[in-house]
C-alpha cells in the first residue's frame, strides 16, 4: 500500500457509480457530532453568564445555579472528546506551502474559480485555520476555566491572575463563536460537505473539485474496487 | 406593622421596641447587578457609614463576636497561629475579622499593635456588583449598602474577582457567597450595626457618612495633637468613597494595617471584561451570524458540477483500472 500524505486509513472509494468516497469514519462522525452538541451546551450554558440579555439561557439548565455548575463540567467533557478528534485529525492539518498560495488567492475560491486555486489534500486553508483555532481556544479555555472553577478549584490562582483568566475566558468564547459561525457556514455553503459528517461520504465531483490530491491519493492507495 | 422605621443615626440607643415597618425596599435600590435598565429609585435616603477607629480598638473581637451572634453564624473553631486573628481569615460563617498586626515603627522604636477590623467596605462604586452576572444578586441601596441577595446568587465567584479588598466569600456547602451586610436588616428597622453596638471603646460608631465624616476629622485632629502626624481618614476615593471607613493612626501607610490597599479601584482587567468589550463581543457575532444569513441568501452557493463529477469518475477508472466496469455517461 502506497504512502499516506492527504488521507487518513479510513478513506476509501466506496462507490464507482456514481464515485463516492468515505471520508469520515463511524467513530469519528459520532466523535465530531457529542463534541459539537457539547459546545452547543458549552455557548448556551456560558453565554448566559456572559451578558444580562442572555442570562434568561441558564432557565435551559433548570436555574443560575445549574448552568453555573453544570458549565465547567460540559466543558471538560468536550476537551476530552475534541483531544480525541484532534490526535485522529491533527496531522492532516499541518500547514503545507499550497495552503499559503490558497489563502493568498482566496477571492478566487470565493468567486467561484476554484480551479485558478493549487490542488489540496484533505483540508483546505480555511478549514485548517478552523481547526487550529478551535484548538487553541479550547486550550485557553480549559486553562482559564480551570481558574476560575469556583466550586472545585476555590484557591488555585490568585484574585489578580484569576481576574485575567475570566477576561480571557470570555474572550476566546466570542472568538470560538466566531470560528463555530464561519465552520458551520463554510460546510454549508461548499455543498456537499455536510454529508461528510453525516453520512461519512461525499461524491467524486466533491472530492475533484475541493480536494483533488486528496482524491487521487484515495485512488491511487486502493488496488480493488468497491465491492457492490 | 405602622410607621417605618426611621434611618438610624447612631448604633449606641437603644431602639424602638414598638413594631416598625422595615425602611429599606426594594424602592431604595441604587444599583443591582447585571440588570442595566433598573428604574430609578424612588426612596432616597441619607448616606450612612460605620466609622472604625483603629487608634481606639483594644482588640477585644466584641465586634466579631456580635457579628457571628446577630448574623447567626458558626465559623470553625480555629488554631492558634501564633497571633490573635481567630479565624485565619474571613469566612462565609465570619464577616467579619479583627487582623493583629505588629509593627516596629522606625521613628519612635516602639513596638505596635495595629489591629483592623476587616470586611466589606461597601464602596460607594462596588467591584463585586460590577462583575456579578446574576440579575438582582448584588444590590445596592441609596444609603449606600451594598447587599448580597442569596437567592438569586448562583455561585460562580465573579464578586470574588471583583473586589478590590478580598471579601467576599463562597460557601462551600450553599454555593453562595456572603460578607458583611452593614447589618442591612437592623438597619432597615432603625438600629445600628451589631458590631458598632457591641464596641466598649466606641472606636465603632455609626451614623450618616457626614456625621461620622466630620466626627473621623475630630479623631484625625486630637491625634495629630496628640504626636500621630500622619493620622488621617481612610476612604479611598478609587472606588468612589466607602461606607465604612477607618481612621488610621498611620494613614500614610495603610499597608502596615494587614495589607489595606493604599489605593484601591475596581482591577482595569475586571473594567475590561465587564466593560464595552462585551457589547462589541456580541455584537461580532451578530455581524457574523447575519452576514452568512445574508450571504447564504443573496451568494451564490458552491456547488459541484456535472464535469466534476466526471473528473473524478475518469481518476478512479484510471486508478482502479477500470476492472470492465463500464460506466454511462454522469
Ligand atoms: C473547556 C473547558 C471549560 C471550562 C472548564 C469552563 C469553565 C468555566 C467557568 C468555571 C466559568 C464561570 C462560570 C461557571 O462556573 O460556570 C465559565 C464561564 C464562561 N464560559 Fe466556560 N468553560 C469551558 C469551556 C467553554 C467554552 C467551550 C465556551 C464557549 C465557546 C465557554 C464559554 C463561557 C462563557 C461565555 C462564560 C462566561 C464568561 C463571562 O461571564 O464573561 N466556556 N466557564
Ligand atoms: S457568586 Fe453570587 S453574588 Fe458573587 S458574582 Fe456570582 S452570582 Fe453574583
Ligand atoms: S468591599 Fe468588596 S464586597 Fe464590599 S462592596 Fe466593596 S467590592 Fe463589594
Amino acid at each position: 500500500m502506497a504512502e499516506r500524505e492527504y488521507s487518513e486509513s479510513t478513506d476509501r472509494i466506496v462507490a464507482t457509480e456514481p464515485v463516492e468516497i468515505r471520508r469520515y469514519a463511524t467513530h469519528t462522525r459520532i466523535n465530531h457530532w457529542f463534541t459539537a452538541i457539547l459546545i452547543v451546551l458549552l455557548i448556551l450554558s456560558g453565554f448566559a453568564l456572559f451578558h444580562p440579555s442572555l442570562f434568561f439561557l441558564t432557565a435551559l439548565f433548570g436555574g443560575g445555579q445549574a448552568a453555573r455548575f453544570i458549565h465547567p463540567i460540559f466543558g471538560v467533557v468536550a476537551c476530552i472528546s475534541f483531544l480525541l478528534l484532534f490526535l485522529q485529525l491533527w496531522k492532516l492539518n499541518l500547514m503545507r506551502r499550497e495552503d499559503i498560495t490558497w489563502a493568498r488567492n482566496i477571492n478566487e475560491m470565493l468567486a467561484g474559480n476554484e480551479e485558478k486555486l493549487p490542488e489540496l489534500g484533505k483540508y483546505n486553508f480555511g478549514q485548517k485555520v478552523v481547526f487550529w483555532g478551535m484548538f487553541w481556544l479550547l486550550l485557553a479555555m480549559v486553562v482559564s476555566g480551570v481558574m476560575i472553577w469556583q466550586q472545585f478549584f476555590p484557591s488555585l490562582v490568585s484574585i489578580e491572575v484569576r481576574r485575567w483568566a475570566v477576561a480571557i475566558h470570555a474572550l476566546s468564547a466570542v472568538l470560538s463563536v466566531l470560528i463555530i459561525i464561519v465552520h458551520v457556514y463554510a460546510s454549508l455553503w461548499t455543498r456537499g460537505t455536510l454529508r461528510a459528517m453525516v453520512g461519512g461520504r461525499v461524491s467524486g465531483g466533491w472530492a475533484w473539485k475541493h480536494h483533488r490530491k486528496w482524491l487521487r491519493e484515495v485512488a491511487r492507495r486502493q488496488d480493488t474496487p468497491p465491492a457492490e | 406593622m405602622s410607621t417605618p422605621a426611621p434611618a438610624p443615626t447612631t448604633a449606641v440607643s437603644n431602639p424602638s421596641v414598638d413594631p416598625l415597618t422595615p425602611n429599606l425596599s426594594d424602592a431604595a435600590i441604587m444599583r443591582a447587578s447585571a440588570t442595566p435598565n433598573l428604574p430609578e429609585p424612588t426612596q432616597q435616603m441619607e448616606k450612612v457609614a460605620k466609622l472604625i477607629d483603629i487608634s481606639k480598638c483594644i482588640g477585644c473581637k466584641a465586634c466579631q463576636s456580635a457579628c457571628a451572634e446577630w448574623n447567626e453564624t458558626s465559623p470553625e473553631i480555629g488554631i492558634c497561629d501564633g497571633t490573635y486573628t481567630n479565624p485565619p481569615d474571613l469566612s462565609s460563617e465570619m464577616y467579619t475579622l479583627m487582623k493583629f498586626s505588629e509593627w516596629e515603627n522606625p521613628d519612635s522604636g516602639n513596638l505596635e499593635w495595629l489591629i483592623r477590623k476587616d470586611g466589606c467596605m461597601h464602596c460607594e462604586d462596588p467591584g463585586c456588583l460590577k462583575a456579578c452576572p446574576a440579575p438582582g444578586a448584588i444590590v445596592q441601596y441609596t444609603n449606600g449598602i451594598v447587599d448580597f441577595v442569596s437567592d438569586k446568587c448562583i455561585g460562580c465567584g465573579y464578586c470574588i474577582s471583583g473586589c478590590p479588598f478580598d471579601i467576599p466569600r463562597m460557601s462551600p456547602t450553599r454555593n453562595v457567597v456572603s460578607k458583611c451586610t452593614l447589618c442591612s436588616d437592623r438597619v432597615a428597622v432603625g438600629q445600628g450595626p451589631a458590631c458598632a453596638k457591641a464596641c466598649p471603646t466606641q472606636a465603632i460608631v455609626f451614623g450618616t457618612k457626614d456625621d461620622m465624616m466630620a466626627h473621623a476629622e475630630t479623631r484625625v485632629d486630637d491625634l495629630k495633637s496628640r504626636g500621630y502626624d500622619r493620622a488621617g481618614i481612610y476612604d479611598p476615593q478609587g472606588v468612589g468613597g466607602t461606607h465604612v471607613f477607618y481612621v488610621l493612626q498611620h494613614a500614610d501607610k495603610p499597608e502596615l494595617y494587614s495589607d489595606l490597599p493604599a489605593d484601591p479601584k475596581i482591577s482595569e482587567v475586571v473594567e475590561g471584561w465587564k466593560g464595552p468589550a462585551k457589547a462589541v463581543g456580541l455584537a461580532a457575532i451578530g455581524l457574523a451570524a447575519v452576514g452568512t444569513v445574508l450571504h447564504s441568501i443573496f451568494g451564490k452557493p458552491n456547488t459541484v458540477s456535472a464535469e466534476d463529477q466526471s473528473e473524478a469518475e475518469e481518476l478512479v477508472d484510471a486508478e482502479l483500472g477500470a476492472e470492465g466496469q463500464q460506466r454511462e455517461e454522469v
